[in-house]
């Protein structure tokens, strides 16, 4: 399955799983990165890193290691 | 947890909430205000608090503390603001005082009576995670519904009445910008004293509870003294943030053998289906959902908001990169420009006041210190204000309206490339007009790490005051190869910090301020118009906090040098140099100005304009400094320096762009002014002409050949010949230790980067 870096701008998916057990799984559950929910990748950066995605109502930026770690369906 | 059994030991949960317990009885009320970033926070607390704001520091941390005060129904509010947050799970110990403020655990902070927690209504079940945490702290919680206005505008359609029934707490609509909705939720907090704590809020699973409540009783029968700094809630933090800073205070308190306790506690509970630290977004997530079921409605599930659309421009591969290219540019001239007639001002104030005193006054210690040492100080303060207020303008518009987080994604990949984050840019950019708000504006950086970093390498940008120096050396050695020789020595030294500075990052991420890569997790806020009263506000308060908190050290440090330079004051004839220079002054000044006079008055204004310098030069030579600087002279001379040009770099510790009139003062051209072009000139062809003293191995032999020039630009370029950055960087890190290596380190690149410039230069 794909992680969440690996999507397109427009694509979107459904988050399966967030790897790890350390600080970052927590900070991405907290800002609502939750096993069931929709994400869409927005956009990219211009220089490719940090990308931009829609999780709910809102936007959030993230780098691409931090998004390796989503894994969408 | 409502199931936790009562704890016996509850009177003693509030060891240093003391005074919080008697502000019942005085109708004093205080109130914590928290809520995510970018929810509007600082425009409610202005709202509420007006003018009667106190800005200090909590110990031992760099976060800053903020306290206002109102009065609303006769009754006084003390309303302590805490950092923007999006969860109450603390990383480092700067993180760990909003937690504490909330438990009432910070010495010197009130525990609070009641918790005001800010929300975005459009964005309302993540900033609701932080609520759930809040409601379990056992103290009434207030929740003010804020940004209605933009919830509509994204088609979120909600009932706060119907949200306050499910979530058991009173939910105040609000648009904090514009003041509405402000009278309600006083009137709410005057009777704050009636509500209750939450008696809803998430559950976690039954071994969860179990383990929590083991460990507390463990806690009791081994370390009963630890008891109350370690409520059920800290114990919640410590089992769930692994490697976070509750762990850390935990372990510093009960020794590193504990780890490996609490590594078991957590495997007992991944095995029981409450995996760390997952469980604790599950939970609340899994609550919010249920509480909010029919509550909020989006119109459609993919609303195209205005924000959507602005963010399809400004992170274009073009025309984002163009605009933020714009955006920068006219900050950057507006520090530069908008900041010149303000400075000049200020000069020009300083100079009638200088004038004023030299009239009125006797010549002698008392008007040397107070025109030299006073006056300059205190204009040494105030010269920054400008600029610090310009740049506090700039971004305080751009964090309202919502595009800093935008420039911070759009820098961060560069940034990391030498280890800092997005956030880091505008600090850096700014210091190129001037390290002092470059580093004030340090505080949206929130990885201490990042932050220090920061300021550690923000003082090597190249700032306005070198270019005085530049200018002043590339005019009188790179010209006679061409008009556009200058312009490239000088755009080579901003490029000299340019080099340095991500190298020097790259050192200190390694090295000192090792650790983890912080996250770039961002919330990339809705656009909105910047609010022209929170801007004034930032502006204002940035400023003031300036000059309270530099102004004293800053002004003591300018006093220092001018009693280097003034003592010894008097000749090995006990005559005062000071009186001397003063009664030459007035003979000058007598004589008509040089283009009306006779050639008779000419030669004889030249005559004492020429011991007038004599007598300068001689007094500053034997000064405390001067002889530091010939003391000093074996230390400078695998630069190319003779002793002079040491003891100008020495003198203009206080301030850089001192040393073109201290090298004015050594090289007997009087005092020259660094905005005077003729003066400049003159200087320049005396630097030129000047030779080594005689008894010295290169006696007759010119000081200033080009590789001269250039090591002393160099050093200036990396040096922190600035008393001002380095009483900031005390001011912003708490510690002395953190100016001190800045001074360190930078000066000792400085001498490298200028031994190297020397000696390659004589090699060829």
């Amino acid at each position: 399955m794909p992680s969440l870096s690996e999507l397109r701008p427009g694509e979107s998916g459904c988050i399966t799983a967030i790897l790890g057990q350390d600080h970052l799984c927590q900070r991405l559950m907290e800002m609502g990165l939750l096993e069931g929910e929709q994400v869409e990748m927005v956009t990219v950066a211009p220089l490719g890193d940090p990308i931009e995605i829609r999780i709910g109502g809102y936007l959030l930026s993230l780098r691409r290691s931090e998004a390796a770690r989503v894994i969408v369906q | 947890m409502t199931s936790n059994p009562p704890n016996p030991l509850a009177g003693q949960t509030e060891p240093r909430a003391a005074s919080a317990a008697g502000s019942h009885s005085s109708n004093r009320l205080v109130v914590a205000l928290v809520g995510n970033p970018n929810t509007g926070k600082s425009s409610l607390f202005n709202a509420l608090s007006g003018l009667r704001q106190k800005i200090g520091n909590y110990p031992g941390v760099t976060v800053e503390k903020k306290v206002g005060s109102f009065t609303f129904a006769a009754m006084q509010f003390d309303l302590i603001d805490l950092p923007g947050t999006y969860s109450l799970a603390p990383r480092s110990p700067d993180e760990m005082v909003a937690i504490d403020v909330l438990l009432g655990h910070q010495p010197g902070t009130a525990k609070p009576d009641v918790i005001l927690n800010i929300v975005d209504a459009s964005n309302l079940e993540r900033n609701l995670y932080l609520t759930t945490q809040l409601m379990e702290l056992g103290r009434p919680v207030i929740v003010a519904l804020n940004m209605m206005d933009i919830a509509q505008n994204k088609g979120v359609v909600l009932d706060p009445e119907q949200i306050s029934q499910r979530l058991g707490v009173p939910v105040i609509p609000m648009q904090a910008h514009r003041g509405q909705g402000l009278q309600e939720l006083k009137s709410v907090l005057a009777r704050a004293e009636t509500l209750q704590p939450p008696d809803q809020y998430p559950h976690y699973p039954e071994p969860f509870t179990r383990e929590v409540n083991q460990w507390r009783s463990e806690l009791q029968r081994q370390r009963p003294e630890m008891l109350a700094a370690w409520p059920v809630e800290m114990i919640k933090r410590l089992f769930i943030d692994r490697d976070g800073a509750t762990q850390e205070r935990y372990l510093s308190q009960v020794g590193p053998q504990a780890k490996a306790e609490l590594e078991a506690a957590r495997a007992r509970l991944q095995a029981a289906q409450c995996p760390i630290p997952q469980i604790e977004a599950r939970v609340r997530y899994g609550w919010i959902k249920e509480r909010l079921q029919g509550c909020v409605k989006r119109s459609t599930e993919k609303t195209v908001t205005w924000t959507s659309r602005i963010d399809a421009f400004l992170m274009h591969k073009v025309w984002g990169t163009l605009t933020f290219l714009v955006i920068f540019f006219l900050m950057f001239v507006g520090l530069f420009l908008g900041a010149k007639p303000l400075m000049d001002g200020i000069d020009a104030g300083k100079g009638w006041l200088a004038a004023r005193l030299n009239e009125w006054m006797e010549p002698g210690v008392l008007r040397s210190l107070l025109v030299s040492g006073v006056l300059e100080g205190v204009g040494g303060v105030l010269i920054f204000l400008p600029q610090i207020m310009i740049l506090f303008a700039f971004i305080a518009m751009l964090e309202d309206c919502g595009y800093m987080a935008r420039a911070a994604f759009l820098m961060d990949k560069i940034m990391s490339k030498c280890g800092l984050g997005g956030k880091s840019f505008i600090p850096l950019l700014s210091s190129f007009a001037c390290a002092i708000p470059g580093i004030m504006s340090t505080r949206v950086i929130e990885n201490r790490r990042d932050r220090i970093a920061t300021i550690l390498i923000a003082p090597l940008m190249s700032c306005s005051a070198r270019l005085p120096v530049y200018v002043l050396l590339s005019a009188a050695f790179f010209a006679p190869f061409g008009w556009w020789v200058p312009p490239v020595v000088i755009f080579g030294m901003y490029l000299v910090g340019l080099i340095a500075a991500p190298l020097v990052a790259l050192l200190l991420k390694r090295t000192l301020l090792r650790g983890e890569t912080p996250l770039f997790i961002l919330e990339m806020p809705s656009y909105k118009w910047p609010s022209p009263s929170l801007v004034l506000y930032r502006m204002v308060e940035r400023g003031w906090a300036f000059v309270r908190r530099a102004a004293t050290l800053i002004l003591a440090s300018m006093i220092l040098v001018w009693a280097l330079l003034y003592f010894p004051s008097t000749d090995e004839n006990g005559h005062s140099y000071d009186v001397q220079v003063a009664a030459l002054e007035e003979q000058i000044e007598a004589l008509p100005a040089k283009e009306k006079a006779t050639a008779e008055e000419l030669k004889r204004l030249e005559d004492l304009e020429e011991q007038r310098n004599a007598m300068l030069q001689c007094w500053r030579t034997q000064s405390y400094l001067g002889r530091t600087g010939r003391f000093l002279e074996p230390a400078f001379q695998p630069l190319g320096w003779d002793w002079r040009i040491g003891m100008a770099a020495l003198a203009s510790f206080p301030a850089r762009e001192i040393v073109v009139g201290t090298l004015g003062i050594i090289y007997d051209e009087g005092e020259v002014d660094v905005e005077d072009e003729q003066a400049r000139l003159a200087l320049a062809q005396k630097l030129k002409n000047s030779t080594w003293d005689a008894g010295s191995p290169r006696a007759g032999q010119p000081v200033f050949t080009l590789s001269v020039a250039l090591s002393l630009m160099i050093f200036f370029a990396l040096c922190c010949q600035c008393a001002s950055t380095l009483v900031v960087i005390k001011r912003e890190t708490h510690s002395w230790r953190w100016p001190l290596f800045t001074f360190t380190y930078m000066t000792a690149l400085a001498y490298l980067a200028a031994l190297a410039t020397y000696q390659i230069g004589q090699w060829i």
